[in-house]
């Protein structure tokens, strides 16, 4: 092991230990802090957007009327304010998402995670992915086109738009999260507690339902929650399947407005700045931003509890 | 993208013409300072009450101890007695543990290490440390070793310097023909003194091991062992280890720690006994040291 | 052992043995389950090959080069889809430069530099997390009412970009850290314990580990991008636009023309609309695609 005497070496005096100053690399890490700033100021920016023109809406609008009266008629003369029927618009879409994306989500969840042989999973799981990448346009196109006339076909004499159309597509674009967040819930119960059940006799039934369910319940119930919060969120869908009447009904065939449809159409549409129309949109904005609001700390808060738990 | 470069410690005027002193077979010796008008100290470490605390609670304390230059120390003892935790106060490894505070002196070379104005950084270039896990960077041999000095800044001759390296830590003949793959394709003996010949390459007065061998096979181990009583000719080694027959083969000191009930009831570590080696296995003078080294507890 | 007791035992040993032996009967219920989830597993598949199926038959007579080389027309025999192409193109092209490198460095100080429990650090973290799961069109409104009062910059394809970059950012934020926190604490201790910053450490050994994972979450975030329609709405990406598209000027990416095409009156523009979709659906297959090939040439096999 013979040392190579010609290399320079470093110089290594002692002194040397004494505090340098490194500016380049405050700098940079400066600059990598700012960048999370960034993310603070879209949140005060959404805020103050949301905020100010709502605000002036409010008083023209009494908060008793915005949320009783069952018209919505902003553009009308007499005008009526009344969100109910986008609310019941929402409501309608989503429940019917929530039946199809919940229950089926779930269900593929348990199969890939407790019962699919991994070749299975290996060719189910990218598909899966693919269908949570479509884009919305496209989902409402299906919609519209093929799900609706469908319907008819087979007797049901739904409007062309209707909510069960557009609700039962948002839960196709949502089964896929459903199912990988619940997979990555079950995942997460440690192997050890199947075994032992299995070794106390169990059968794959009564090791998924009673034992790796449970266990995996809090993770589970947060993309149950996320799902529902993203069907409520969900805009291109409704705008292009469910329609722009806004009336209060609950039935499925019936042509409604959801809250973002009507944010969309009338952002787009020809309203002018600083009417009390236009300012509607930002206090639907604002009902709309509320509620997800709500339904997502609820679980963001569960995924926390989740994760605690094993990690 | 901004290119992160170092500055290079001195101008190169300065490195190659200094009086190094050469040992009798014409070896450079890299030790440390270089500062030839005073006489080199023997102590490398002068280590006095030291105490580390996390999180406000004790996990060592009142350790005196001093380390030797161009000597193997050894610090042996049960588990969760500190003595990793004091390992790593001999090069600032604590400060990356949030929570983790350190009273006490700890003089290199006569400079406190916790002084107010120290850098951290340049006192983990001249104390190197290699952990019980190997850990090379899944990179190229290569790059695993030329981390250190582009690091550093030494950017020339790296080939060479690369092939010191790997020489010093004995694994040169092995991997001098596959220099660029990946590090993690070797065994966890290679790997390891990989870890050792990447320490080694940023030129250190000091190499602190914990527990360098716990996770390798005996002969591995062997390697390691011998590599340890080779490297002290140059450096300054330190190691922790659990194993008593290992420190007895390899270290001219050693040092025992245990376990106190510490000032809230809870268990803290202390420094019991440090003595020439000899002395601590078949002499020692504190009946826990004999208990211990005599496996009457473990 | 006498006789009696000899065929007892074999009895007994017998009994045992088959019931150990034979095929597993399963209850209705579990029957039942096992049904319900292979049900469910079936849908999402059968759903997705329906929706390509429709879109292939609908579209696939209307795919020529008119489609990929013309403008916008109300004229459904020479309509073309050129200038959405380009300007979608174009927008996926600006959030690659501006909003993934923010992403990336918020992700990098995040889990590298931030210091863990300071209040304010949990307060962004937690904004992030909230971020990621708005609602697309409220980053519309965001759109309008800055865009509209404050700005000034008007409906141009570089404010349309940028409101989709900050739609974006969250989800590769996430991506990113995810990614880093992957790379071992090893690899960082052992860095530091060389005498290298943390800065060093960072870029020279934890990011390049972590690209492939960035990577994969960038790429699922521009996708998503590139095929959002309602917060461009609100910005007014203008509907038929027949000229190339310039940073600065009016524009209408894909989606949005599918989903005005998809409103006109003539059945013609049905089909346009979904050979539109097709051309869509190719874009984003061939930016994954890029992009899976980029993860694979730098995640070399150590």
């Amino acid at each position: 092991m013979a040392a190579n005497t010609n290399l320079p070496l470093r110089d290594r005096s002692t002194a040397l230990i004494h505090g340098r100053k490194r500016t380049g690399e405050r700098v940079v890490i400066g600059t990598l802090a700012s960048a999370a700033i960034v993310s603070i100021l879209v949140t005060i920016g959404i805020v103050l957007a949301l905020l100010g023109p709502s605000l002036e809406f409010f008083r023209d609008v009494s908060l008793g009327e915005f949320f009783t009266t069952t018209t919505w008629a902003p553009l009308f003369t007499p005008p009526r304010y009344g969100v109910v029927p986008l609310l019941t618009g929402t409501l309608s879409t989503t429940f019917w998402a929530c039946v199809i994306c919940l229950p089926l989500g779930l269900g593929s969840a348990i199969y890939l995670s407790e019962y699919a042989s991994r070749r299975v999973r290996a060719a189910v799981k990218p598909v899966l992915e693919v269908l949570a990448g479509i884009p919305t346009v496209v989902l409402g196109y299906f919609a519209l086109t093929f799900l609706t006339p469908l319907l008819r076909s087979i007797g049901w004499q739904v409007d062309i738009f209707n909510a069960f159309s557009a609700g039962v597509i948002i839960g196709v674009l949502l089964l896929p999260t459903v199912a990988s967040l619940s997979e990555d819930a079950m995942k997460a119960v440690p192997s050890s507690l199947r075994e032992g059940s299995f070794g106390l006799g169990a059968n794959r039934f009564q090791v998924s339902t009673r034992v790796v369910v449970p266990a995996a319940v809090s993770g589970i119930a947060a993309s149950m929650v996320l799902a529902v919060s993203r069907a409520i969120g969900e805009t291109t869908i409704v705008l292009i399947a469910a329609g722009q009447l806004a009336q209060t009904t609950l039935m499925p065939g019936d042509a409604v407005e959801t809250m973002t449809a009507f944010i969309a159409a009338t952002g787009s549409g020809d309203v002018s700045v600083g009417t009390i129309a236009y300012k509607t949109i930002f206090a639907v904005g604002l009902t709309l931003f509320v509620i997800t609001l709500a339904l997502n700390i609820v679980a963001i808060r569960m995924v926390r509890r989740f994760r605690e738990v094993y990690e | 993208m901004v290119e992160i470069e170092a500055q290079p410690d001195a101008a190169p005027t300065q490195m190659a013409t200094r009086g190094v002193p050469l040992n009798v077979a014409g070896v450079a010796t890299r030790t440390a300072p270089t500062d030839l008008s005073v006489e080199q100290p023997e102590l490398v470490f002068d280590c006095r009450e030291i105490g580390v605390r996390y999180n406000g609670v004790r996990a060592l304390r009142d350790v005196n101890l001093q380390i030797r230059r161009n000597a193997v120390t050894a610090l042996i003892g049960p588990s969760g007695c500190g003595k990793s935790t004091f390992l790593r106060c001999l090069n600032r490894m604590n400060d990356l543990i949030p929570g983790a505070e350190v009273d006490g002196v700890c003089l290199y070379h006569d400079e406190d290490l916790y002084g107010p104005n120290i850098d951290a950084i340049e006192v983990r270039k001249r104390i190197g440390m290699v952990f019980q896990k190997p850990n090379p960077f899944p990179k190229s041999i290569y790059d695993n070793i030329a981390f250190g000095p582009r690091v550093v800044g030494l950017k020339d001759h790296l080939d060479d310097r690369i092939e010191e390296a790997l020489r010093r830590a004995a694994l040169w003949d092995e991997v001098k023909d596959r220099l660029k793959e990946g590090a993690l394709s070797l065994s966890g003996g290679q790997q390891q003194r990989l870890c050792i010949a990447r320490a080694l390459a940023v030129e250190p007065d000091v190499i602190l091991m914990d527990e360098p061998c716990s996770a390798l096979d005996p002969i591995s181990t062997a390697a390691i062992e011998d590599l340890m009583t080779s490297l002290k000719t140059d450096y300054t080694v330190v190691i922790v280890t659990h194993n008593m027959q290992q420190a007895a083969r390899v270290a001219d000191t050693t040092a025992f720690f245990s376990t106190d009930q510490g000032e809230t009831g809870t268990r803290c570590g202390v420094l019991i006994e440090v003595a020439a080696t000899e002395k601590i296995f078949t002499k020692p003078e504190n009946e826990r040291t004999e208990a211990y080294v005599t496996g009457r507890f473990g | 052992m006498n006789a009696a007791n000899r065929t007892a035992s074999t009895a007994a040993a017998n009994a045992v043995a088959s019931s150990l032996v034979g095929r597993r009967q399963r209850s209705v219920g579990a029957r039942l389950f096992l049904f319900y989830l292979v049900f469910s597993t079936g849908f999402g598949l059968v759903a997705l090959a329906v929706l390509l199926g429709t879109i292939l038959v609908d579209g696939l007579p209307f795919l020529d080069l008119t489609l990929l080389t013309g403008a916008p027309s109300s004229n459904p025999g020479m309509a073309g889809a050129r200038p959405a192409i380009l300007a979608s193109i174009m927008v996926a092209i600006v959030l690659v430069a501006t909003a993934l490198p923010l992403a990336v460095a918020t992700g990098v100080y995040l889990e590298e530099f931030a210091p863990r429990d300071r209040w304010w650090i949990r307060l962004i973290e937690l904004n992030i997390q909230n971020l990621a799961a708005i609602p697309s069109i409220i980053f519309g409104i965001l759109g309008l009412a800055f865009l509209v009062r404050g700005l000034g910059l008007g409906p141009v394809l570089l404010a349309g970009a940028l409101i989709l970059g900050l739609q974006m950012l969250p989800t590769v934020i996430i991506a990113a850290r995810e990614a880093l926190r992957a790379v071992p604490a090893s690899v960082r201790q052992g860095g530091m314990a060389l005498g290298a910053t943390r800065l060093q450490v960072v870029w020279r050994e934890v990011l390049p580990a972590a690209i492939p994972g960035i990577a994969t979450g960038s790429i699922l975030g521009l996708s998503r991008a590139v095929g959002e329609t309602a917060p461009l709405l609100m910005v007014g990406a203008a509907t038929f636009v027949s000229y190339n598209p310039g940073l600065l000027t009016q524009y209408t990416v894909l989606p949005i023309l599918i989903y005005q095409w998809m409103r006109l009156p003539q059945a013609d523009f049905q089909g346009l609309a979904a050979a539109a979709i097709i051309v869509l659906l190719a874009l984003l297959i061939a930016m994954n695609g890029f992009a899976i090939w980029m993860r694979n040439r730098h995640e070399r096999k150590w």
